[in-house]
């Protein structure tokens, strides 16, 4: 190609514009890198990265307020020798935290695509549509295990440094290790309620508030359940809100003290939370089939 | 009927008697028969006459309800994602989002398209370099102005050198001079970056000046699908719009013996014939015909904003009766007689 290189050697540098198109003939990946790009776009955006201090602003606020109530809990621990809070009851301690958060982010995720009207341009692209939505929702379902997910780590790493011995270091992974696969129900219930809303929204502050309101508003059919004189309705009540069904699969599977008392009914709030979680993840993947054909 | 791709030559476009209806009522699309040739082509009609449901099919984004369609030898409703890698779509509405800078959305669209990260990085700002964007491109979005809005979407559209541009309404909000720009950069697309474009207007006088083939339609219906490369030449008339004025202007260049027609803002006058009087032996009759009207211009001292000489009046072309439709061939030869 000298005699095409030839006169753009000679040229000034204030005429870069007339540097010829090039045409691409390199290579176009497949599908498997369009889904690894969009997801990591998407964690990124998530906590606001690439982006102005005001997506910054609340993400961080938010995993600020967590990571000082891991190191507050590390201290105490530190301190009295004694553990203030076991580590499955940190997700559930912490659900209204995880409520903004996915509050914060859904919208950031999804809303922020309809509302820029940028959707067309994903889709007129070789993207599939069903990877667009799982994408988003993985992306938020990740953000949501990171916020929890770490500082959890953090508590296990500084009482792993505490406890004397290796057999109850142990017994601590033994207690962290469930916990963390408690966080990720936490993280998969939680994002794909807030996804389907947020999907289903364009304006972001809009958003904002119905997810809130979604995760909110069924929490007072709950706490009348649970004064009825009868114990069944007591202990299936916790399903009438997602918050309370994620810590119901808690008191079943991943905790010892069982505080909301879903007595024989474990099994059940698992069967419903999976159930969610699927029909969720099936309502968006129509979601957007319907929303790309506009 | 079954449409093959094409061997040897590539097709563009080819449709089949395609039809789109939303629900039972609104019909978009209605029989429509077209094949387009690589180049630029202009898709003209009315808002509503189903031209972003066209390329909507092209894309594959929407099924035709009934009738065939081919992009690039292609059946988008079958291969949509091989049609959608090598084309580029510019969708007429806002699509960017606020918060980003163009060199950040435009490199993240471009890896959506497949490109590898420092290629998307690099093709990125070559694009936008080329549409036109340089140091502006690390701003957000969201501060630019419409023409620059634009040309960010235009650049979306070709980071992944695609072979074939979709571009709904690209002039869409913007002055004249950002009409022009914007044209002149289609153009140069198709020119020399060897890009095939489909431009979608709804102003046919836009669109004449840089497309090789028309294809118009109204109602869902082709009204006509014509070549222009045998019409490109331009005619022995000139094209005046001033910013003000223009009807003093019409009546002075009337008065020194040039016979002035009005089209909206534009007055058009005929070159002067080489033999009448009043052309001197030295100049040719268009110099003569310029010298006149900027002559007359100057006088009323008005601000001209455009002179030139025009191709043929494609609008008369289309805006023949609706039931002579489609012969591509017939258009060709009909203004080549009137000549």
């Amino acid at each position: 190609m000298t005699t095409l290189d030839a006169p753009q050697t000679d040229r000034p540098a204030g005429v870069i514009h007339d540097i010829g198109y090039q045409r691409y003939d390199g290579a176009r990946l497949g599908r498997r890198h369009l889904v690894g790009a969009l997801y990591l776009h998407s964690l990124r955006t998530a906590f606001g990265l690439g982006r102005t201090i005001k997506a910054k602003i609340f993400p961080w606020l938010i995993v600020g307020v967590v990571g000082m109530i891991a190191a507050v809990l590390t201290a105490i621990r530190a301190q009295t020798g004694e553990a203030a809070l076991g580590y499955a009851e940190f997700p559930e301690m912490l659900s209204v935290l995880i409520i903004f958060f996915t509050a914060i982010v859904a919208p950031e995720l999804a809303s922020r695509d309809l509302h820029s009207g940028v959707l067309p341009l994903y889709f007129a692209r070789p993207l599939h549509r069903s990877d667009y939505a799982l994408v988003k929702l993985a992306a938020l379902t990740s953000a949501t295990f990171l916020l929890l997910g770490v500082p959890l780590t953090v508590m296990f790493a500084g009482a792993a440094f505490m406890v004397d011995g290796i057999g109850a270091v142990w017994d601590e992974l033994g207690d962290f290790l469930p916990a963390l696969g408690y966080v990720a129900v936490h993280a998969i219930v939680y994002s794909v309620l807030a996804l389907l809303v947020a999907s289903l929204v364009r304006r972001r502050a809009v958003a904002a508030g119905a997810i809130v309101g979604a995760f909110l508003l069924t929490s007072p059919v709950v706490v009348v359940l649970s004064v009825l004189p009868y114990e069944a309705a007591s202990q299936l009540g916790g399903l009438a809100s997602p918050v309370t069904l994620v810590s119901g699969i808690g008191d079943w599977a991943f905790e010892r003290s069982g505080e909301v008392g879903v007595g024989p009914y474990g099994p059940l709030y698992g069967l419903v939370a999976l159930g969610l979680v699927v029909a969720g993840a099936l309502l968006l993947l129509a979601r957007y089939r319907k929303v790309a054909a506009k | 009927m079954c449409l093959r791709p094409y061997p040897g030559t590539v097709t563009l476009i080819a449709t089949q008697s395609l039809t789109k209806t939303y629900g039972n009522r609104v019909t978009a699309l209605s029989d429509l028969t077209v094949t387009v040739e690589p180049g630029i082509v202009g898709l003209v009609g009315a808002n509503g006459a189903g031209k972003s449901t066209f390329i909507k099919i092209m894309l594959g984004l929407l099924e035709p309800t009934g009738g065939e369609a081919r992009v690039l030898g292609l059946d988008p409703t079958v291969d949509g994602h091989q049609v959608r890698a090598r084309v580029g779509y510019m969708p007429e509405h806002d699509c960017l989002p606020p918060d980003l800078s163009a060199a950040e959305f435009v490199t993240h669209m471009g890896r959506m398209s497949g490109l590898p990260k420092t290629t998307a990085r690099e093709r990125a700002s070559e694009t936008l370099r080329h549409v036109g964007l340089y140091e502006e491109r690390y701003r957000q979005v969201g501060g630019y102005s419409t023409g620059m809005k634009q040309r960010v979407k235009l650049a979306q559209a070709l980071v992944h050198d695609p072979d074939l541009l979709l571009l709904d309404e690209p002039t869409n909000g913007l002055d004249p001079a950002g009409r022009d720009a914007m044209l002149g950069l289609i153009e140069r697309i198709g020119t020399e970056f060897g890009i095939s474009v489909l431009v979608c207007s709804h102003l046919l006088g836009e669109v004449e000046r840089i497309c090789d083939a028309l294809v118009a339609i109204e109602g869902g219906r082709l009204l006509r699908s014509a070549q222009l490369s045998d019409m490109t030449a331009v005619t022995e008339v000139l094209s005046v719009e001033v910013s003000e004025g223009t009807d003093e202007l019409a009546a002075r260049l009337a008065a020194v013996g040039l016979p002035v027609r009005r089209d909206n803002r534009l007055l058009l006058v005929p070159v002067l014939d080489p033999d009448s009087a009043g052309v001197g032996a030295g100049d040719s009759a268009l110099d003569k015909t310029y010298d006149l009207i900027l002559a007359a211009v100057a006088e009323l001292d008005l601000p001209l904003h455009r002179l030139d000489q025009r191709r043929h009046r494609v609008v008369e072309l289309f805006a023949t009766d609706p039931a002579r439709v489609s012969e591509s061939t017939g258009a060709g030869t009909a203004l080549e007689g009137a000549r």
